[in-house]
């Protein structure tokens, strides 16, 4: 109790306080910029920190790397460019419900529902915390395989298209995944002795070309469509509560979801809203409306992906390991400021622990507030024509593309993912899946070989293992399944014609 | 502190646009573009950003560092060696310098730098899991000699990697196969910490400060560290020399730098800056909080340093077949 009060008394700071204003609405800004990241907004803030005391330090991270994970939805949901290959998942279906004239609820969706599932993967951490870094000790290269290959099998589920095409343009980012030399083996592959594409192909140039390039090349040859009708900007949060209580259910499963896939380093925030929107389209009571603007895929992504987001400082905290890149920054400000990870943190340090969650907790409250303004003004943008606009989002592809290494290849990759991505989509093959196959690829791989490597080739560990086993029979059922489905029907139906 | 993050953003802006030299009486006339051939947030991007700020303050003009990221280091290593030979770009080199023209990635090496001080060198160091029966460094080195080559497995990081090579060495200077431990690539040492933890590996060779968490933990023991001194923040792991007699040692340097060919004056001023940098309380502070080995070396130093490992490392590579002919 003591140390919750000095806990409060240390977030009460006014250095404290500030350093959360000020970085919530940098945050806000740096993660609405199409292809600028919230790993980008985190490690600029890294030499700011040198600066601060130890929990401001802390509290610009944590709040800066929230606010731009949701911002990051807003350039999706308004102009189609994903900000993260995390809200890839959903960023058809956001855009689909802004060109239904429904932005503020697609929006106000992923605010909302980003706020829930961060406090409640908060709340995974102040309770949970060393039962779940047990569960993500436990996994193993041969559990982290099953995981991913789990992962690619959304790709079939997402898509709207014929699942044909959707594995097609999967494996398409299969091979995209093995260009460069970051593989297990350490060879140049598919470089044709460029040197530019030994470190492969980067998620976000491919995610900003396949969405926005190809959509401002769309827009180029389609005629302007009749302009929304002018009318004032509708509540934000009006209809939150209604969407709450309807599909309650599927929020809890994102939370749920995204708090298991996020204390396993490694697979974090991207596959956790993967996963989470697939599920929500199989469970789903209409899952026919998918992909045409409708908002339960984005309740049960959105809280997914922040849940995942919280949790992933299990590991980091416990035991120095990054869930993701955000967390890997922010490990090295904790060094830094003499806040070691370590299960010390917990025991020793607890009126610190207990600053960190609060900050979490805060942060994902002022982020409502905060949120509605940003989305106030960013939705200016539906009412430009769109002449001015289209030639904007070139630009700030272009730039964004630019800013993650200072590279021009990045900028040209951009290019060519656009008008990829324009062909695909013409001829009906979903992008959403090509981005799936890139981000995964490189993990399947990766733990399939080392897995071999450490068994000398046996694949019996892939099954033996109590996890691997678990996983392995959820990946086979899952694949199996609609062949079962198939031979029941043929068997019934034969049976029918010849009674 | 927003103040602070625009300027950064603006100055790296500026510096961008400003590449083109001109002539100027004295160095530095104008902000002086640090290139960072590695990610924004990693290891490499802190220590060089800790040092912008300094050298900022210490000779008056911004120091903007710039992530020139890509084709795992070659892009932005070449872009430092590539640049006008100002003043007005300099940048931060690591040991994969002497490691990517052997696997033939690049023509670029150690010798189309003008290295201006070394401000950081991470020894790596033998991690266990706790569990393991292996209590020092002797006894692992014992079951190694009398296990069959590649029933052991070790990793942290990807494969032809400098802790690869830290593996390869130290087995070649036990008499052994350089491929007699296997080597399991991994992304980094934070997965291979974690695979040690979670039972699929026999040892890890990463840094000790990448290990680090995990020693807190208990989760894991480091039995020695390839240095010629025991660590200042790890005071009670032995050196390889004193745990099994063999004097073996290499590590990961971080070096400031700038393209082959630097106008002396500017080597003269960077030297003595850096020097301060690197004696500066908060330099040394941000080091030993991160656990970053503490090495300085000057101008001529770090150009001896980088030689040595230019052709250590090559001898490493060419024994565990890593390098091209």
């Amino acid at each position: 109790m003591m140390d919750l009060l000095e806990a409060c008394r240390m977030v009460a700071q006014v250095d404290v306080v500030v350093a959360i204003l000020a970085s919530a609405i940098y945050g806000l800004v740096v993660g609405s910029l199409p292809g600028l990241s919230a790993t980008m907004a985190t490690a600029l803030l890294v030499p700011v920190t040198f600066w601060l005391s130890p929990i401001a330090a802390i509290a610009t991270i944590i709040t800066a790397s929230a606010m731009a994970i949701f911002s990051g939805d807003i350039p999706g949901c308004l102009l189609r460019i994903p900000g993260t290959p995390a809200s890839a998942a959903y960023t058809d279906e956001a855009y689909a419900m802004t060109r239904k004239g429904q932005a503020e609820m697609a929006l106000g969706a992923g605010l909302w529902f980003s706020a829930i599932g961060g406090v409640v993967g908060t709340l995974s951490l102040v309770l949970m915390a060393p039962l779940l870094a047990e569960m993500a000790l436990s996994f193993s290269t041969y559990e982290y395989f099953w995981l991913a290959f789990l992962g690619l099998m959304c790709a079939t589920l997402v898509a709207r298209s014929s699942p044909i095409k959707a594995i097609a343009s999967m494996l398409l980012g299969l091979l995209v995944s093995c260009i460069g030399m970051e593989n297990p083996a350490g060879t140049p592959r598919f470089t044709f002795g460029l040197t530019d594409l030994l470190g492969g192909i980067e998620p976000i140039p491919a995610l900003v070309g396949v969405f926005a390039v190809s959509e401002v090349m769309r827009a180029m040859v389609t005629a302007e469509p009749p302009p929304l009708p002018r009318r004032k900007f509708g509540s934000i949060l009006a209809n939150q509560w209604m969407l709450t209580k309807k599909y309650q259910w599927p929020m809890w499963r994102g939370n749920i979801i995204g708090i298991i896939i996020g204390v396993l380093p490694g697979a974090g925030a991207d596959m956790a809203a993967w996963v989470s929107y697939a599920m929500s389209k199989k469970f789903s009571k209409e899952p026919e409306l998918f992909g045409t603007g409708h908002p339960e895929g984005l309740v049960e992504a959105g809280a997914s992906n922040n849940a995942s987001l919280a949790s992933g400082w299990v590991p980091s905290l416990l035991f120095g390991i990054p869930g993701d890149t955000i967390t890997a920054i922010a490990i090295g400000v904790l060094y830094m400021k003499g806040l070691n990870p370590g299960p010390t943190l917990f025991t020793e340090r607890a009126s610190s622990m207990y600053a960190l969650y609060l900050i979490f907790i805060i942060a994902n409250i002022i982020m409502i507030p905060l949120g509605i303004i940003m989305i106030r003004i960013a939705s200016t943008v539906l009412r430009a024509p769109r002449a001015a606009v289209m030639p904007v989002i070139l630009l700030l592809c272009a730039v964004g593309a630019f800013a993650t290494g200072s590279n021009l290849f990045s900028v040209l990759l951009v290019g060519v993912f656009g008008i990829l991505g324009f062909v695909m989509e013409r001829n009906g093959y979903p992008v959403a899946a090509l981005v799936l196959g890139i981000v995964m690829g490189t993990m399947v791989e990766q733990n399939f070989v080392t897995s071999l490597i450490k068994s000398d080739g046996d694949i019996l560990p892939f099954f033996e293992r109590p996890v691997s086993g678990v996983l392995a029979a959820l990946t086979f059922g899952a694949l199996l399944w609609p062949l079962g489905v198939w031979i029941w029907n043929r068997t019934r139906g034969r049976r029918l014609a010849a009674g | 502190m927003i103040e602070l993050s625009r300027r950064t953003l603006l100055g790296s802006g500026a510096a961008l646009l400003a590449a083109p030299a001109l002539a100027q009486p004295k160095w530095p006339a104008r902000p002086v573009q640090l290139l960072c051939p590695w990610a924004a947030g990693g290891g490499t991007d802190a220590v060089v950003r800790i040092a912008a700020t300094l050298l900022e303050r210490d000779l008056g003009q911004p120091f903007n560092v710039v992530n020139r990221t890509g084709g795992s280091g070659v892009v932005g290593h070449a872009a430092i060696a590539q640049s006008n030979p100002d003043g007005y770009t300099l940048g931060i080199i690591t040991s994969e310098i002497c490691m990517l023209h052997w696997q033939g990635l690049t023509e670029v090496t150690y010798k189309n730098f003008t290295p201006l001080g070394q401000l950081n060198n991470d020894p790596p160091g033998i991690q266990v899991n706790a569990s393991s029966p292996y209590k020092t460094a002797k006894d692992l080195a014992e079951a190694i000699k009398a296990s069959p080559p590649g029933k052991f497995k070790a990793s942290g990081t990807g494969q032809g990697g400098i802790w690869h090579l830290a593996l390869a060495g130290w087995l070649i200077a036990m008499g052994l196969k350089a491929d007699h431990v296997r080597w399991v690539p991994s992304n980094g040492a934070a997965p291979a910490m974690q695979d040690l933890a979670a039972g699929g590996l026999d040892f890890t060779t990463c840094s000790v400060p990448e290990a680090r968490a995990m020693l807190d933990a208990g989760r894991a023991r480091s039995l020695a560290v390839m240095a010629p001194a025991r660590l200042s923040a790890f005071p009670n792991i032995p050196t390889l020399q004193e745990a099994m007699g063999i004097g073996f040692t290499t590590g990961a340097m971080r070096i400031i730098a700038g393209p082959a060919g630097l106008p002396a004056e500017v080597v003269a001023a960077v030297g003595p800056a850096l020097k301060k940098v690197y004696d500066s309380k908060e330099y040394q502070d941000f080091m030993n909080a991160r656990g970053f080995g503490l090495v300085y070396a000057d101008a001529a130093g770090a150009g001896k340093a980088l030689a040595e490992a230019d052709a250590a490392l090559g001898n490493a590579m060419k024994e565990a077949g890593l390098a091209k002919a």
